[in-house]
């Protein structure tokens, strides 16, 4: 039976891949909209000894996205980031995750900084309860540092002016 | 109008296509030679279809025709010409395209050169290659058509995204792709062997030739990609074990696995199901590589559901061409011969261990990079792997192979015996003791110090074998110098690519071990040290060129007071895509390589300085386009003798 042996072999990879590919995992992010934001407590990737928790996250709408070096999509989501930053007063958070230190930083000196703030999130503490399946990822927080909305994948800019920035405009006239 | 004779071209090599599956396969069946006989014209008419449809896209992208969607989205008048060009496969419509185009262009060269070739065998294989053809070419037409018009016209393209605008991106993927599509050829002669009850000896040479040129392209566009990624995306990572670039580096893996089983499959009947595994396998592999990135799951799983068409379409062609070749293998398997008997310690038996391990680290990749997906699909949770874990698992791997890969050319055909590696044994244990001992003494990274040993000891060895052949110890210079030119040029080739993993391991390694960076904020004057080196920023200047507007500082570089170079780093600024780029200064020389990068800042606070070394980085390439050289120099000739 040994010459079944590839085949059988080949027949359960590609079963598997058909159930990864067929779920959207945009469908299934219900669970963390309307919690408050996970806690924290991890550095910021600039500065290795200030530490940050979801307290940044308090008195302010903030568009939290989640890149990585390594992340090949975040290249192309990169500029839209710059865009949004250049002409919108919303607060960036980066989580810069599964990352080196000295990567990150290049990463964005390379091709521009778009976050006010920046988690160093190396080994998922962050990441796994955030839910994070891939990068890059978005979260919208309010003001009292719950989550709103969640976006998985590249923000392009129609998704940004059709859907995201309408919505920081509504939370930000909440209370 | 241009865009729809390219789009006719295109449907017509279709309708060629459909006819080079059938028509031949029904003149096999049949045993009608002029049936058989079409699949010759059949093939040279599809290549010139696609080559004519290729030209029709570089012509939209170069006359900056923004009524056709592809080039409104990713060209932009303002580029200049080399990127006009590239950007025709800088996306995913044109990237398939030119897929298409040399799977044909491969399959017209085969028709070209396989005159002598058995007319069934021909027939086959030109049909799967058609069949292969018809399932591309619709996934175009259907699902991916770069020739798709766009209304209203936008008055300019959206350009390209300015990392993208370099010469090394331009040219990796077309090297990359002869590579894959080359391998395609192993899987449709594979195919037509294992339906005519033919791997053997003559099967196996006349894969020859076409998998050695695929795995030698592959070879050199790999290392495109890691030159480009190095200087460009990376700044120093010469490989970051990214999804992208593994996928690539599985179907070398199993290539250099095929090229190897090959060799034995020429000269004895065994190791045929070997071959023909592995080259389904490396084939399977390209496929994933190339559309399994182009589909996005990879890069992050999101990209496939939301385009799930393109996705399952790929799928459903990768289980076809797979799943059918594999279940042909396994009706078939029972007319290949087994495995006959030869001594495991031989040339023959360490061509085995080399499969198994080649094997064996292609699934550790595989794993790393699908992991997650499978995870993902048994249990929702997704979990990370990343460069830890291959430096874990596949360095291990490497090591126990290179120890063997300097053993088993010893080794004779089918008989080996220890007399054989005691020549060898005793200086490689000395290389390793030697190098150990000293590295503890000096207190050196002992991981790094076995890293090298292996390095030497595996040059050491090829030194050793050249020696033998040549017999530089027992006879006149004369005599080694009429012996080497009697040599088979497969032998040079193994002694290129053998010498070329050598070198590769000696740059890794060291690289890996031994460079240093180090980051600052310094002004005009002031300067940053690594590694003994002093880089000191120069006077900053701005201006603009081209599309963009930069901010340049010379970096000079020192060591112990004398000047090495001056450097030139800058920051670009593209107006277009709102977006800061910054592009360092290289000094690259045989044993180091040093650059530096400025960052942001203004005369008063100072400018964020990077400054990098590291060792033996150019090895690594050098080490792998030797490979590459080894693999073409075999192609040069026929063996005259046994190796």
């Amino acid at each position: 039976m040994k010459r079944f042996l590839p085949i059988l072999i080949f027949l359960a990879i590609g079963i598997a891949f058909a159930i990864a590919l067929t779920r959207d995992p945009r469908k299934l992010e219900s669970v963390i909209i309307d919690q408050p934001f996970p806690d924290f407590s991890l550095t910021e990737l600039n500065d290795p000894n200030a530490m940050l928790t979801p307290e940044l996250l308090k008195g302010q709408v903030s568009l939290i996205n989640v890149f990585g070096s390594w992340c090949v999509s975040c290249n192309v989501e990169h500029p839209v980031l710059m865009d949004i930053a250049g002409n919108e007063t919303i607060r960036m958070v980066g989580i810069n995750w599964r990352d080196d230190r000295a990567k990150g930083q290049d990463w964005l000196a390379k091709r521009g900084d778009p976050y006010d703030v920046i988690i160093f999130d190396p080994e998922s503490v962050l990441a796994i309860p955030l839910g994070v399946v891939g990068a890059p990822e978005s979260f919208i927080t309010d003001k009292t540092g719950r989550i709103r909305y969640k976006h998985s994948g590249v923000i392009s800019s129609s998704e940004w002016t059709g859907t995201l920035k309408p919505l920081i405009k509504r939370l930000e006239t909440e209370p | 109008m241009i865009a729809e004779l390219g789009h006719i071209a295109l449907i017509m090599a279709l309708f060629v296509a459909g006819a080079q599956t059938v028509v031949p396969l029904i003149g096999v069946y049949r045993d009608k030679l002029s049936l058989t006989k079409f699949s010759v014209p059949a093939a040279k008419l599809q290549g010139v279809l696609l080559g004519l449809s290729f030209f029709a896209l570089t012509l939209v992208f170069v006359g900056s025709d923004f009524s056709v969607k592809l080039a409104a989205s990713h060209s932009h008048s303002a580029k200049p010409l080399l990127y006009k060009i590239s950007g025709v496969w800088g996306n995913h419509e044109g990237s398939i395209l030119l897929w298409m185009v040399m799977l044909s262009g491969f399959g017209a060269l085969f028709a070209m050169r396989s005159g002598a070739l058995p007319d069934k065998f021909r027939a086959i294989t030109l049909a799967v290659q058609g069949a292969l053809g018809v399932g591309f070419l619709s996934f175009i037409l259907f699902t991916s058509n770069p020739f798709e018009r766009l209304n209203p016209v936008p008055v300019d393209g959206q350009g390209l995204n300015p990392l993208l605008q370099d010469p090394g991106l331009a040219i990796h993927p077309p090297l990359l792709y002869v590579g894959y599509v080359g391998f395609s050829l192993a899987f449709s002669m594979s195919i037509a062997a294992l339906i005519l009850g033919k791997v053997d000896k003559d099967f196996a040479g006349w894969l020859r030739p076409w998998t050695l040129a695929a795995w030698s392209f592959l070879t050199l566009g790999i290392t495109m990609g890691s030159i480009w990624a190095y200087y460009e995306l990376g700044w120093g990572g010469w490989w970051m074990w990214d999804p992208v670039e593994n996928v690539s580096f599985m179907p070398w893996l199993i290539g250099t696995a095929l090229i190897h089983s090959i060799m034995v499959l020429e000269r004895r009947p065994s190791l045929a199901h070997w071959t023909v595994l592995l080259a389904i396998t490396a084939f399977s592999l390209s496929l994933i590589g190339t559309f399994v990135v182009r589909s996005g799951i990879l890069v992050s799983v999101h990209a496939f559901a939301v385009d799930p068409q393109r996705g399952v379409y790929l799928l459903a062609l990768l289980g076809l061409a797979t799943g059918g070749a594999l279940t042909l293998y396994a009706i078939r398997a029972k007319t290949l011969f087994s495995q006959s008997g030869f001594n495991r310690l031989s040339k023959d038996g360490g061509l085995v261990l080399n499969n198994i391990l080649l094997a064996v680290a292609t699934l550790t990749v595989f794993l790393g990079t699908f992991y997650p997906v499978f995870i993902e699909a048994i249990s929702r949770n997704k979990i990370s792997v990343g460069a830890p874990y291959f430096d874990l698992t596949f360095a291990p791997i490497m090591a126990v192979l290179i120890i063997f890969m300097g053993a088993a050319p010893l080794l004779s055909w089918s008989r080996g015996h220890w007399g054989q590696l005691k020549s060898l044994g005793y200086k490689a244990l000395m290389i390793f003791l030697v190098i150990l001992a000293a590295a503890f003494v000096a207190d050196i990274n002992l991981l790094g110090a076995f890293g090298l040993a292996l390095g030497i000891y595996l040059a050491k060895s090829v030194v050793h074998i050249i020696s033998k052949r040549l017999r530089w110890n027992e006879k006149t210079q004369a005599h080694s110098a009429r012996l080497a030119r009697k040599q088979p040029a497969q032998f040079w080739g193994f002694v290129l690519a053998h010498m070329g993993l050598a070198i590769f391991t000696l740059g890794a390694v060291t690289m890996s071990v031994w460079s240093q960076d180090t980051i600052g904020r310094v002004k005009p004057g002031e300067a940053l040290t690594v590694a003994g080196y002093e880089f000191t920023l120069g006077q900053p200047e701005g201006g603009r060129q081209d599309n963009y507007e930069f901010l340049r500082a010379p970096v000079v570089i020192t060591k112990a007071e004398k000047p090495v170079k001056t450097l030139t780093t800058s920051q670009r600024f593209y107006p277009v895509r709102n977006m800061v780029t910054t592009e360092a200064g290289f000094h690259f020389s045989p044993a180091v390589t040093l650059f530096a990068a400025i960052g942001e800042g203004t005369p008063q606070e100072g400018y964020i300085l990077r400054a990098h070394y590291q060792p033996l980085v150019t090895w690594i390439w050098f080490g792998a386009i030797l490979m590459a050289l080894g693999g073409f120099v075999s192609l040069l000739r026929r063996r005259e003798e046994a190796a």
